[in-house]
């Protein structure tokens, strides 16, 4: 995945969290910021970005990525595609 | 030590001696009569009722707010309801007697095990778990376990009648079905607790401990709905030693916290609370109380790292069950 393709990964995670989560409320997610400190996702928000990834992007996240680093954050999910899609570190 | 209280964390930081189990020791004598004070003028003065219906589950809280009630009101003006179901251990019957024996009120035992048949609890459940576990049918236990962290997610656990233990991670909607369908248990409780409050004129009360009460443990509209809470402020161990104090039997002083709502045994620290209840009555003490993660840490027998995330995790709780707490929201009049 290269550059441009991550931004448009990261791009319709955007989306999906504006319209699922905020449903178009509140300011623009920014790049790094934590979904849960934020507040903008909670556990149960968690299980359903999962879903959405899976099915969007045709993977399987297994319980042992279910970590901040990979979940918490719109930079943090397009580095996880990165390497889930094309093993890029 | 007076009881504890948020506002006073700032002032009492300072002077504070260091963070251990004696810092939830409590005047049992002088709380109980505080609370029956209160009890008493809540359910005369404010409530404008008779008397009050406590359910009895034969665990600590609720046999502890039937005791208060009991000590509070007389035992002519509680009355003690005990709802099994199809799920329900065979101790909770058999303790909420005792519970109602011991404290002499009058009590009835309604099964509701064909009300939540007709209303669709098992059906829903089970339709979700053979979602995930296809086999699983008649003659099968399940339960909801929490894995993870700090992402915390829910296991489901099922066990075969051959003995057999499956356990997979659930999907939002799965999760959200079973959940929301056992959560019928709770709410056809409190149905029944009502229907007797308003037949005799009584309050229903609620038995959430501090713990619960704070984290959010409790079925909106079903085990969280009550017109007085009396043991609300109190931290678990507290509980326990109110019920000593109140003499209640001692397999109740002794009974280990459980949700007893799903059909394998189930602790409250597997599916809900990060640590067992003393440590975690340790953490929202210490917390409520500007105690560093650091001396957290010492006093539960963790690193500081995770001391921060029992923090972090509680906090988070906080905020997750907020609307639980919530009034119906309004759209004020222009």
């Amino acid at each position: 995945m290269n550059m441009m393709n991550t931004e448009i990964v990261k791009s319709q995670v955007r989306q999906y969290v504006m319209d699922n989560f905020l449903m178009g409320q509140g300011a623009k997610i920014g790049d790094d910021e934590s979904f849960m400190a934020s507040h903008v996702i909670d556990s149960v928000g968690v299980l359903e970005l999962i879903a959405f990834l899976e099915e969007r992007f045709r993977i399987k996240v297994e319980d042992d990525e279910m970590i901040p680093d990979n979940l918490d954050s719109l930079n943090g999910v397009g580095r996880y595609l990165a390497r889930k899609l094309h093993g890029a570190n | 030590m007076a009881l504890d209280a948020t506002s006073l964390a700032s002032s009492t930081a300072r002077t504070r001696r260091a963070l251990d189990q004696s810092v939830l020791d409590i005047d049992c004598e002088a709380e109980a009569a505080r609370i029956g004070d209160r009890l008493r003028e809540i359910v005369a003065r404010v409530l404008h009722r008779r008397g009050v219906v406590v359910a009895l589950s034969g665990g600590i809280d609720s046999s502890v707010c039937a005791a208060l009630a009991v000590r509070a009101l007389g035992r002519e003006r509680v009355l003690g309801l005990l709802l099994p179901e199809r799920d329900s251990s065979s101790a909770a019957t058999r303790l909420g007697r005792m519970v109602a024996k011991k404290l002499r009120i009058e009590h009835r035992v309604e099964d509701i095990g064909a009300t939540l048949e007709a209303i669709g609890c098992y059906r829903w459940r089970d339709e979700a778990i053979r979602r995930i576990f296809p086999a699983y049918g008649a003659g099968w236990l399940s339960k909801i376990v929490i894995a993870g962290g700090p992402i915390t997610y829910f296991n489901l656990v099922v066990q075969s009648p051959a003995g057999e233990v499956l356990e997979q991670r659930m999907d939002a909607p799965e999760y959200l079905q079973i959940v929301s369908a056992t959560s019928f248990k709770q709410r056809i409780r409190k149905t029944i607790e009502y229907f007797h409050a308003d037949r005799l004129n009584y309050a229903v009360i609620g038995t959430p401990n501090r713990l619960e009460y704070d984290q959010g443990f409790f079925v909106k509209n079903g085990d969280g709905s009550a017109d007085v809470k009396p043991i609300a402020h109190l931290y678990k161990t507290q509980v326990y030693a109110l019920a000593r104090h109140l003499k209640l039997p001692e397999e109740i002083c002794q009974a280990q916290p459980t949700t007893d709502t799903y059909s394998m045994p189930q602790g409250q620290d597997e599916f809900y609370f990060a640590l067992p209840w003393r440590e975690m009555d340790l953490a929202l003490w210490g917390l409520n109380h500007d105690v560093p993660a650091a001396e957290l840490a010492v006093a539960i027998g963790a690193t500081p790292t995770q001391a921060e995330r029992v923090y972090a995790d509680i906090r988070a709780k906080r905020r997750a069950t907020e609307y639980l707490h919530l009034a119906p929201q309004l759209v004020l009049a222009p």
